[in-house]
């Protein structure tokens, strides 16, 4: 399931070609001996953005991340942080602050120790030490914990103390290594909005790295979708999700059905696509940009199929199958449909009506969906 | 009972006789009034009078002094290079001659002491002929000796503890402004504390107790305790000796129940407080 919360309303510096980034990436690749973790990135993030680079676990994400904090020197490309080239800035003299997966707090401390830490090394005064220190503990409240030992946190304190240590000395950037990755489902909800909360308050940038697309989806502004050291699409949830730009994209967030065919109709305004698998043509309500005869991929999402007993008023774009599996999951259920060819297309229902008439297993039925469902993609 | 927890309970009664009845003996006969060990004086014991003895023992008591003072230097010495050596092998994996370096620090682990102490007598005699240092041989000399070993434990302890150390904890101080030698001194140097201090009571334990090495590298008027006890023993078993065992065994083992009860209130403690 995918949330996305189409936050972030006010302006979308992405698009506005003068807008200034605050983190820029050029080029950047980094090998590891023979092996390259990321790959000529390119990227630019803006000032109050939350970005999230989302991937699965070797994709070069987390190195990407260590690259910004300092741990890692890139082998080519420059780092830019507020027009400042950082490329060979040692950590401890960025304007920048990382909250580390297994949190990395001092285990000798107790919490306010841990959290005065940072302003220590800056030779800020004691007095008010003392007093940043008390504001960001009752900010993420911990206030009662102060003296508490780490050793004596339970997982979801230890989280909101990493990251009090890592905001309290007020970083422009904040990077954030699957910052709700140790915790259990219900409270990484919880802390999901948390962390939206504190950002918007504090006016921080944050850089996320999850491999969780749901925790992407809620956090993000934008999302970069990284494989193979490589950033494959960036932008808004929604974007993502409704344009994916690749048969990669399309899988790796959400799920979908994929129908390999060629083009035999190619309009401005529609194209239709013939498809073996599907047994028939999908047409498409918009145009694309491709070669005729190339291969080329139908994306169409589980949500956006009806499914009917009936066969549906429309003529185009329907398919019919026969009921394989039925999965109820409460809010929704899933069907998987076997098509004559073979092919089997997932679908969704949303549970609407409590007593709704219930689609059976090895019963008959229509798909159809609308011309401006399925998105092309051509790799 | 069953048979076999019979056999096991006898297995084990045997196994602590065989370890514990000589020192227990040991620790009977010091009270022993007869100035012959094994004859036991039945009118006059128990007494005391060979630890009052003992304490009037003026080449004893130098001797302890000795002892107590080259162990200490030696494991803090040893300490310190263990812990630069453990440091160094713990934190770069590839470096020019990194085998060389691991095989020369743990050599001295395997190597049979009375070749080390020879050839650090050898060492000694021909560095003191041509540049005229260290001048003659003692506690100095001794030092270096027993640290060329001890710091060999060392170095494996402090190398096992950094090998499960969560390095992302020196990251995360890096990243909040602390440059890598304050790293090292406020946040590497306390998690790994007790893993050093276990090594420094290793390499003292090992000096306090070395008598190959102290042999070839003392100097008139250096004897330590263990090669006081030993031309002693050579000479015929002195009761004295017994009395200095069992004061020995009984600063042991307070030393060690201590400890052990403090580690485990420490436990208990934190228990309690995480519940």
């Amino acid at each position: 399931m995918v949330a996305a919360t189409g936050r972030r309303e006010a302006g979308e510096p992405w698009n506005d070609p003068n807008a200034r980034p605050y983190v820029e990436l050029r080029r950047v690749t980094k090998k590891f001996g023979d092996f390259t973790a990321v790959d000529d990135v390119s990227l630019k993030i803006y000032e109050r953005e939350i970005f999230c680079l989302l991937g699965a676990s070797g994709c070069g994400k987390t190195t990407l991340l260590r690259m910004l904090g300092g741990f890692e020197t890139p082998t080519e490309g420059r780092i830019l942080i507020d027009g400042e080239d950082v490329t060979d800035v040692p950590p401890y003299d960025r304007p920048v602050n990382m909250m580390f997966q297994s949190y990395a707090l001092f285990p000798h401390m107790n919490v306010e120790q841990n959290v005065a830490f940072g302003l220590k090394q800056d030779r800020v005064p004691k007095a008010e030490i003392r007093e940043r220190v008390a504001t960001m503990l009752d900010m993420v409240q911990l206030g009662e914990y102060a003296k508490r030992k780490v050793g004596q946190l339970s997982g979801g304190q230890r989280q909101r103390v990493a990251l009090a240590r890592a905001l309290v000395k007020r970083p422009k950037l904040l990077l954030l290594d699957e910052p709700l990755g140790a915790l259990d489902k219900k409270l990484r909800e919880h802390t999901q909005f948390e962390l939206i909360g504190l950002q918007d308050k504090l006016g921080v940038t944050f850089l996320v790295v999850t491999h969780d697309q749901e925790e992407a989806m809620t956090l993000a502004s934008r999302i970069g979708v990284m494989d193979r050291g490589t950033i494959v699409q960036a932008g808004t949830p929604a974007e993502i999700y409704e344009f994916p730009n690749s048969k990669f994209v399309a899988d790796f967030i959400g799920s979908v059905n994929l129908f390999e065919g060629r083009l035999v109709e190619d309009e401005p305004e529609r194209v239709r696509i013939a498809s073996a698998e599907l047994g028939g043509t999908i047409l498409v309500g918009h145009g694309i940009s491709s070669a005729p005869e190339a291969t080329l991929w139908a994306a169409l999402r589980p949500e956006k199929i009806a499914m009917s007993r009936g066969a549906p008023p429309q003529t185009e774009n329907v398919a019919r199958g026969i009921v394989q599996d039925v999965a109820y999951l409460g809010d929704l259920s899933i069907y998987v449909v076997r098509l004559p060819t073979g092919k089997l297309v997932r679908v969704t229902r949303p549970n609407t009506a409590r007593h709704a008439e219930p689609v059976e297993r090895d019963s008959e039925v229509y798909l159809s969906w609308d011309a401006a469902s399925p998105v092309v993609v051509t790799r | 009972m069953s048979r076999r927890s019979a056999f096991v309970i006898t297995c084990l009664a045997f196994g602590y006789a065989f370890l514990y009845v000589p020192i227990a003996s040991m620790v009977v006969y010091s009270f022993n009034a007869s100035q012959l060990v094994t004859v036991w004086d039945h009118a006059n014991s128990p007494t005391l009078k060979w630890f009052v003895a003992l304490l009037h023992d003026q080449e004893i008591l130098g001797a302890a002094w000795i002892s107590l003072q080259v162990a200490i230097a030696n494991a803090t010495g040893s300490v310190i290079l263990g812990t630069l050596a453990g440091y160094g092998l713990a934190r770069f994996p590839r470096f020019r001659g990194r085998f060389a370096f691991t095989a020369m620090t743990t050599a001295p682990l395997v190597m049979p002491e009375v070749i080390t102490g020879l050839s650090l007598l050898l060492l000694f005699v021909a560095l003191e002929q041509t540049i005229g240092w260290p001048a003659g041989r003692g506690i100095g000399t001794m030092i270096i000796g027993h640290m060329t070993f001890s710091m060999a434990y060392v170095t494996v302890v402090v190398q096992s503890r950094l090998a499960t150390f969560d390095r992302s904890v020196e990251e995360a101080a890096m990243d909040l402004g602390a440059r890598p030698v304050k790293v090292f001194f406020v946040i590497t140097l306390p998690i790994i504390f007790p893993a050093i201090m276990a090594g420094w009571l290793l390499a003292f334990t090992l000096s306090w107790d070395d008598l190959v090495i102290s042999s070839f590298t003392a100097g008139p008027g250096s004897n330590t305790l263990p090669m006081v006890v030993f031309s002693m023993v050579r000479l015929g078993v002195n009761p004295e000796i017994n009395a200095l065992a069992t004061l020995t065994i009984t600063l042991v083992t307070i030393l060690v129940v201590g400890a052990s009860w403090l580690a485990a209130r420490a436990r208990r403690r934190a228990a309690a407080a995480v519940a």
